[in-house]
């Protein structure tokens, strides 16, 4: 069988999730050897138009962006979006809590009304197109992606967990970030980082979006417990959750 | 065009997406008859908004936010916004939560430094079209480099809890420290990268020659620190190496950012028609205070203070990365010498304004905040190193174009190809850059 053609794209992103393939280091010659890399323009300047796997990353902000992905999925067999501007729009959906007139008067004063400065709301990739793969998080966990593509490589489903931050981080015995008065969105949040930032005595803030049945009702209860304000859970829910969209179908 | 006694051909270079740079830019030259008809840096990134999008947000989630501006420089951009924000809080951290940032903020100048002359700009160096060739080609070479990488991400892992995008920076210190284990680990590792290091640099001298002769005098702006005298990438006041200085919260006088000719494109200026930043605007202005080992790999390409060949930026970077190593172990050194303790860290809102200013890899980095009694942001400007670039990329096409047409296209085309790269551009960071439409 020959190798699969895998090419990269790019999107409105920090190009932090590229970054974590090359953080790969010696296991990024494995996967060059695995498959036919044969677009990366970060990274290389071979490139060719015939591929079967397309990895995209970043979210999608402009009219121009939605024709380029629909394009490069008519090219594709498997889409696979990674980190969290690909999977639901991350941060970049920040900017939709804006009137887009405002958002570029902002920034770049009367000179945003100039066309090339256009822009729209940010959408995740799986509302424009069809999506395969997830790998979550912002950075995605580079370990996730090489299993994700491990198994298309082995012909098997990738099980991304379906259970919150709060499992891992109880696994490395950490004391909760609730107790210091923290707004910590383990409790909603997809598990597969291995709890990494309350590891670090940092609150969760749910960069790999919400599980996918999100139990709100505890989260609230947690917060009445520790006498927080609801106002302050719902500015931290939209920093990489905000209006977390309608998926494709 | 009777009267013309050499007949050169028409050139017409149009990169769409240049590759090997972080973000995305165009290149278009046309050249008729000799004539130089339009040179252009265009810049078609989509652009991201940060400073619109942290109104709003509370001041203690804001380094989450910025460090997204750029995966490559995510410490330099929160620790910049973390000083900006104890600024404008009015907070003095402690000595030792400076010392650990500082040494964090050490791993990003190595990763990404590594990262650019290692994997983007070495192929061009070696004639490939990216590094995967030289994996056959030159696989000990290629496995330093990698290994080189490596050491940098774990550095930073120890510092700032994973790789990219910290999260142990917080208002006021850190949340988490390292033990004095990991510490002393951390200075082993580094010591043993040193012959690593200086292997990289040798592969890249080994074919140095294809770095282009290439000068254009400009001015070129750092961080420049004079008590104690340090070759500073952390503190310290704005300097050119035209003789002028000026206290970083004056940053927006600094890059004057105006607009050239009908197109309104935003560029920066100091003194001149355009600046310079990074790794050899920090050498210019500051080579003297450089440590012996990073003065000995400058010594080993010519670099001296003055350079003014964009090109030797690359090299620049490399004399960093000796000299970031060495500081590393000095500042360990201190570290353990004092012994790390667990610092309680208490911050209130108030209402102000904060600017603080780094070094990022690519050059010299602004923030300024503004919030309201509750701590929420009301306003933010961010001062990016790219941006600062840009007319300065745009005026070194404008004298590389005449000076090395009659080379021919391909390697015209070549040539600012690794001009662009050569200025280490970070362009999903410049939330302000806009395309250029340069009018002759």
């Amino acid at each position: 069988m020959s190798k699969p053609r895998v090419a990269i794209f790019d999107f409105a992103c920090c190009e932090g999730c590229q970054l974590q393939i090359v953080n790969l280091e010696e296991e990024i010659l494995d996967l060059i050897g695995a498959v036919d890399m044969v677009k990366w323009r970060e990274a290389m300047s071979e490139s060719s138009e015939d591929y079967d796997i397309a990895i995209i990353e970043g979210s999608i902000t402009r009219p121009e962006d939605e024709d380029r992905i629909r394009s490069i999925r008519s090219r594709a067999k498997v889409l696979i979006a990674i980190g969290a501007c690909a999977t639901m729009g991350g941060l970049n959906k920040l900017k939709n809590n804006f009137d887009m007139d405002d958002v570029r008067q902002c920034v770049y004063g009367d000179a945003g009304r100039m066309e090339h400065l256009d822009t729209a709301p940010t959408k995740a990739v799986d509302e424009v197109v069809k999506v395969d793969y997830k790998v979550h998080g912002c950075p995605m966990n580079p370990e996730e992606f090489t299993y994700v593509v491990r198994c298309l490589l082995m012909g098997k489903t990738p099980h991304i967990p379906d259970y919150p931050v709060c499992v891992e981080c109880k696994m490395k015995e950490n004391v909760c970030r609730w107790e210091y008065g923290e707004i910590c969105l383990g409790p909603i949040t997809r598990a597969g980082c291995g709890a990494k930032c309350p590891s670090a005595s940092f609150r969760c803030f749910g960069c790999r979006g919400y599980v996918d049945d999100p139990n709100m009702t505890a989260a609230k209860d947690v917060m009445d417990k520790y006498g927080l304000s609801v106002d302050m859970l719902k500015s931290k829910l939209v920093l990489f959750g905000s209006k977390q969209g309608p998926s494709y179908e | 065009m009777s009267n013309t006694e050499v007949e050169v051909a028409d050139i017409n270079i149009d990169v769409k997406h240049l590759t090997r740079v972080e973000g995305h830019g165009n290149i278009v030259v046309n050249m008729s008859a000799g004539k130089v008809e339009k040179v252009q840096w265009q810049v078609p990134e989509a652009p991201r908004f940060f400073e619109a999008m942290v109104r709003g947000r509370h001041f203690d989630d804001i380094q989450t936010i910025v460090s997204r501006i750029c995966g490559i420089c995510s410490i330099s951009h929160s620790l910049v916004a973390t000083k900006a924000v104890e600024n404008a809080l009015g907070i003095e951290v402690s000595e030792q939560t400076d010392m650990l940032r500082l040494l964090m903020h050490y791993s990003e100048q190595l990763q990404s430094h590594v990262l650019h002359v290692g994997y983007l700009v070495a192929p061009d160096l070696f004639g490939a079209p990216s590094v995967v060739p030289l994996i056959s080609q030159a696989p000990d070479a290629v496995l330093t480099i990698i290994r080189a990488h490596r050491v940098a991400n774990q550095w930073s892992e120890v510092l700032a809890g994973r790789i990219t995008h910290p999260i142990t920076i917080v208002p006021g210190g850190m949340s988490m420290i390292p033990t004095e284990a990991q510490l002393g680990d951390l200075a082993e590792t580094l010591k043993a990268t040193i012959p690593d290091l200086l292997t990289v640099a040798d592969v890249v001298l080994s074919v140095a020659e294809n770095l282009p002769a290439f000068d254009r005098e400009t001015e070129y702006v750092s961080l420049k620190q004079d008590n104690p005298p340090t070759y500073t990438f952390y503190h310290g006041d704005i300097a050119s190496t035209d003789g002028y200085t000026a206290p970083v919260d004056k940053w927006e006088s600094v890059a004057n950012e105006y607009v050239v000719g009908q197109s309104t494109a935003k560029w920066a200026k100091w003194h001149r028609d355009s600046y310079a930043v990074g790794a050899l605007a920090r050498f210019n202005n500051n080579a003297e205070l450089i440590s012996p080992l990073g003065k000995a790999v400058a010594e080993k390409f010519g670099l001296e203070k003055g350079c003014c060949n964009p090109f030797m930026n690359n090299v620049a970077q490399l004399a960093e990365c000796a000299h970031v190593v060495e500081s590393a172990l000095e500042l360990i050194d201190k570290l353990l010498t004092k012994g790390l303790k667990k610092e309680k860290v208490q911050v209130k809102p108030r209402a102000g304004k904060g600017t603080a200013a780094v070094e990022a890899p690519r050059g010299i980095l602004f923030h300024t905040y503004e919030f309201d009694d509750k701590g929420d942001c009301v306003a933010a400007n961010l001062g990016i190193p790219t941006n600062q670039n840009h007319a300065n990329i745009q005026k070194d096409f404008e004298a590389f174009v005449p000076q090395f047409a009659e080379r021919g296209e391909d390697a015209l085309r070549m040539g600012l190809e690794m001009l662009v790269r050569s200025y280490d551009p970070c362009i999903s960071c410049s939330t302000h850059m806009l395309n250029i439409e340069f009018v002759k």
